[in-house]
């Protein structure tokens, strides 16, 4: 398929999509009568036929498509979120904004996840999607305006409702009310819809903030705690098969032959289909009645497999070819006068090496699809709607008019539910496709076990960095020249034209191309090309870039005898108040400098910046039996404005351990003669509740638009862990998973 | 061929392969989508269930081996008092974020409380160490279970 002709086809060009988000006042509104309710609908660049399209009654409210907002009769306020849900609270965060503005009862919000439409896009990337901890940061605006311009049309309502004039009416906590006289929101809802969508609208003072900045709990969490919330891998429909996919144990390679016939005697058993896969590969589908049938018919397939032509990647090989490039000059990235290194008077070279992470989400990959020849319906909790909702369409043949693609809530995501080629997705419509042209029309839902998760690829890339540095004995830094030895995640995507540039991914770069710290820093990049499909997995770049950063700045200031805090601060421009604030609560918060440590502990400090917002972590560790223990971490936060600090604590704690996660022995993915060693948790190391230290949170207060925290949490944690471990070992801890010996 | 189940106080018969697991069972056969699948191989904890009160794997535990036996899921576990003391303490310190491990975190949480109606931290990283959560929500689980074994205390 033709990316570029794809992002094209979904209505935004290059131009289009850079940075500052639209203002939807630009936008045309739209809003839906109906028999009772009340809805508000936003569109996009809505085409004029969708707009004629527009129902003006008969419909019910909760068929109303691409409406944001719905308030029932009962009062209940429902929100549509543009967004997916895969934990890091978004399905609480934006109805939170809709609600402060709409003065409506909290305890009567609830929360939807949008199916793929055009009103959902996000407005600075122009494809509906979440990922890059964006969406309280391009949605802050939008959502607020949408509650403010429904509270004025209630405000009209009542005022006439009342008879009196709108500056009289008061809403507060879902009431509207004129001295004795009262209306729930609910009871106005009818009416309120007969009004005319307000185009400008003033937005609520902060201080007067009754639900922002106050720790919420989630919209959710009930539903989550009892069993009753649905994921994708849930979903149920009438006739609902079930297949599993069996792919080549080496990426891109093709069946060559296979038998079916023990599969088709397992009970339940349908039909055994041959697909095309991804990379170029082709494999089998089993559709059964369920998922055990399916799997065990999968295991009797007997495939075999041509991997003739397909490159094997070995990562072993590759590190020791990385190891080799990364002494060789690359594309540059970032210049910088290095020519003082040879004279420098005390040096420093070091080589790091990351290796492939699998993301492993707790819910496995699914997409169910329903095809029924000029319509199809698909279920997914995908965290880029826009893009496999047009590949669902571009695979079937179809408009994308003529698919439906409804968002579900997803067992964690990481960043594996954003794949710019839909991989999982595609292959789940040529699933359908094929099922289709043998007569059947059931809904398929497509599993993937464990094992087909940490073998499917979409890893983090396997990394080097070589960094040789030339300082004084004050500690001063007189050349830094830092090489990154990765494959690039992006080229190859719809999203090259945005951020790969001169051939240098910013996604492997970010964190070392853009430090914080005046530093005569040079960056080379080579991006060799692998047969592994590569991800993006959770704060992306700086996974490997924070890690080599805050250790070397921390090693400098140790080896010169400068405390890493203020060799840190004396690093930052004054452009970097924030990470200097952020630095500043998590020493204060920890006692760092001030408290005596337990004997065989020490302190581990690192800060640093992603999507946006800063993390400043200290913490404790020790050395047990020549095993490292994280005991404490204190975290300073700054997010600017923070919107719910029960959510930004979750996030922190959570981020804070996937990075600890990256420590543990056996957090890697290999791979030997191109197929990938581990297959399930037993031998792809994840953390458990045991390695979970105390981990405290403290948020630095501001009233700037808030910065997400879905990621920003994770880069800092084993670097400060490894600064730790450093003092304590007297070793550099150049590799993650961590080696001790 | 059938397979007789007590479940959640009800019996249920499937008409399947004996060698099915629990987990398949449940989710396919009987529509409890609650108790949910992360690795099939009894390694995250999951698809825990309590079969005669003791937290156990569903996604290994082959039906022929349990029928007739007293399985409760997540959907039924509120029933009981300590079952519910659980959820109200998950509810209260917000603990889940994607939640779809959390079944299987609240099964396996109030097996231990049954068990051991004040553990410690240790205890608790001894009972909880076998189901895996991605999203890291294990402080907020720790201090849950704390607060869970107060309330009944």
């Amino acid at each position: 398929m033709n990316y570029l002709a794809l992002m094209q086809r979904v209505g935004r060009t290059q131009a289009e999509t850079q940075v500052e988000p639209e203002r939807l006042s630009r936008r045309s509104f739209l809003k839906f009568g109906s028999a009772s309710g009340f809805a508000l609908g936003i569109f996009s660049g809505a085409s004029q036929a969708q707009q004629a399209a527009a129902p003006a009654g008969g419909l019910k409210p909760f068929e109303q498509p691409n409406a944001f907002l719905r308030v029932e009769p009962d009062g209940t306020v429902v929100v549509q979120v543009n967004r997916l849900e895969f934990g890091q609270g978004v399905h609480t965060a934006l109805p939170m904004l809709v609600a402060e503005e709409l003065d409506a009862d909290w305890s009567k919000v609830r929360a939807e996840l949008a199916p793929a439409g055009d009103a959902y896009k996000d407005p600075a990337f122009g494809i509906q999607m979440t990922g890059g901890s964006s969406a309280l940061n391009h949605s802050w605006q939008p959502y607020r305006e949408l509650g403010a311009r429904a509270r004025a049309m209630f405000v009209t309502a009542a005022a006439q409702r009342f008879g009196v004039s709108e500056s009289q009416v008061k809403i507060v906590n879902g009431v509207a009310s004129v001295g004795g006289k009262k209306a729930t929101l609910g009871e106005l809802a009818n009416d309120a819809m007969k009004q005319p969508v307000p185009q400008k609208v003033t937005l609520k003072d902060p201080k007067n903030f009754r639900i922002l900045g106050k720790p919420t709990r989630r919209i959710d969490q009930v539903a989550k705690t009892t069993g009753q919330q649905d994921f994708g891998l849930d979903v149920k429909l009438p006739g609902l098969k079930v297949a599993v996919i069996a792919r080549p144990p080496v990426f891109g390679a093709k069946l060559a032959g296979y038998d079916a016939a023990k599969a088709k005697s397992i009970k339940g058993v349908v039909d055994v289909l041959e697909v095309p896969l991804d990379r170029g590969a082709t494999g089998l589908a089993v559709v059964a009645d369920g998922y055990w049938p399916a799997k065990q018919a999968r295991d009797l397939l007997e495939p075999r497999w041509n991997t003739e032509g397909v490159e094997k990647a070995d990562s072993d090989k590759l590190l020791a070819q990385y190891l080799e490039m990364a002494k060789q000059p690359g594309l540059k990235a970032r210049e910088a006068d290095t020519s003082a290194l040879a004279s420098a008077p005390r040096k420093l070279v070091a080589e790091y090496s990351f290796p492939y992470l699998a993301h492993a989400p707790m819910e496995p990959l699914n997409c169910t699809i329903q095809h029924s020849g000029d319509r199809c319906r698909v279920w997914v909790g995908s965290q880029f709607q826009t893009l496999d909702h047009m590949t669902v369409a571009g695979v079937l043949g179809l408009k994308p008019e003529q698919v439906e693609l409804n968002t579900m809530m997803a067992g964690g995501g990481f960043g594996r539910r954003a794949v710019p080629g839909s991989e999982y997705v595609m292959e789940a419509a040529q699933v359908a496709k094929a099922w289709r042209a043998k007569g059947h029309s059931e809904p398929v839902k497509v599993m993937w076990s464990r094992e087909d998760d940490i073998r499917g690829g979409y890893y983090r890339p396997l990394h080097v960095h070589r960094a040789e540095i030339g300082y004084d004995a004050q500690g001063k830094v007189l050349a830094w020249k830092h090489t990154i030895v990765g494959q690039s995640i992006l080229m190859g995507t719809p999203f090259e034209d945005f951020l790969v540039k001169n051939g240098i991914d910013g996604v492997t770069t970010e964190g070392v191309v853009d430090t914080p710290y005046e530093l005569p820093l040079s960056l080379d990049v080579h991006h060799p090309k692998v047969n592994v499909p590569v991800l993006w997995w959770r704060s992306v770049g700086n996974t490997h870039t924070a890690y080599v950063m805050e250790t070397l700045i921390d090693e400098i200031a140790r080896s010169v005898g400068k405390d890493p805090v203020a060799y840190r601060k004396s690093l930052l421009s004054e452009k970097h108040k924030r990470h200097a604030a952020a630095l500043d609560l998590a020493v204060a918060k920890s006692g760092y400098g001030k408290k005596q440590l337990p004997k065989g502990r020490a302190w581990g400090v690192a800060v640093h910046e992603s999507f946006g917002s800063v993390v400043a972590y200290v913490v404790q560790a020790s050395l047990k039996d020549g095993q490292p223990v994280l005991h404490e971490v204190t975290a300073g936060v700054h997010c600017n404005f923070c919107v719910n600090p029960m959510a930004v604590e979750a996030q922190v704690q959570g981020a804070a351990l996937m990075g600890l996660g990256t420590t543990l022995p056996g957090a890697a993915i290999t791979l030997k003669d191109g197929v990938v060693q581990q297959s399930n948790f037993g031998d792809y190391t994840v953390a458990r509740i045991n390695q979970m230290p105390k981990i405290s949170v403290f948020i630095v207060p501001s009233a700037d638009p808030p910065t997400g925290m879905g990621e920003p949490g994770l880069p800092p944690l084993a670097p400060a862990f490894a600064n730790a471990l450093a003092q304590l070992s007297k070793k550099s801890l150049r590799e993650l998973p961590f080696k001790l010996t | 061929m059938s397979t007789t189940l007590n479940v959640n106080g009800k019996a249920v018969t499937v008409d399947t392969d004996p060698s099915t697991p629990v987990l398949w069972a449940l989710r396919d056969h009987l529509g409890l989508t609650g108790t949910k699948f992360g690795c099939g191989a009894a390694l995250c904890g999951a698809c825990t269930v309590h079969l005669n009160g003791q937290a156990t794997r569903a996604c290994i535990t082959p039906i022929s081996a349990v029928a007739g036996q007293k399985i409760t899921t997540i959907e039924a576990v509120g029933a009981d008092r300590v079952g519910k003391a659980v959820q109200a303490a998950w509810q209260k310190h917000d603990v889940a974020q994607c939640g779809y491990c959390q079944s299987g975190q609240i099964m396996s949480a109030t097996a231990l409380l049954r068990a051991n109606k004040k553990p410690t931290d240790a205890d608790i990283d001894g009972a909880m160490a076998g189901n895996v959560c991605r999203c890291g929500t294990y402080a907020r689980i720790r201090a849950a279970i704390h607060d869970a074994a107060r309330s009944l205390a």
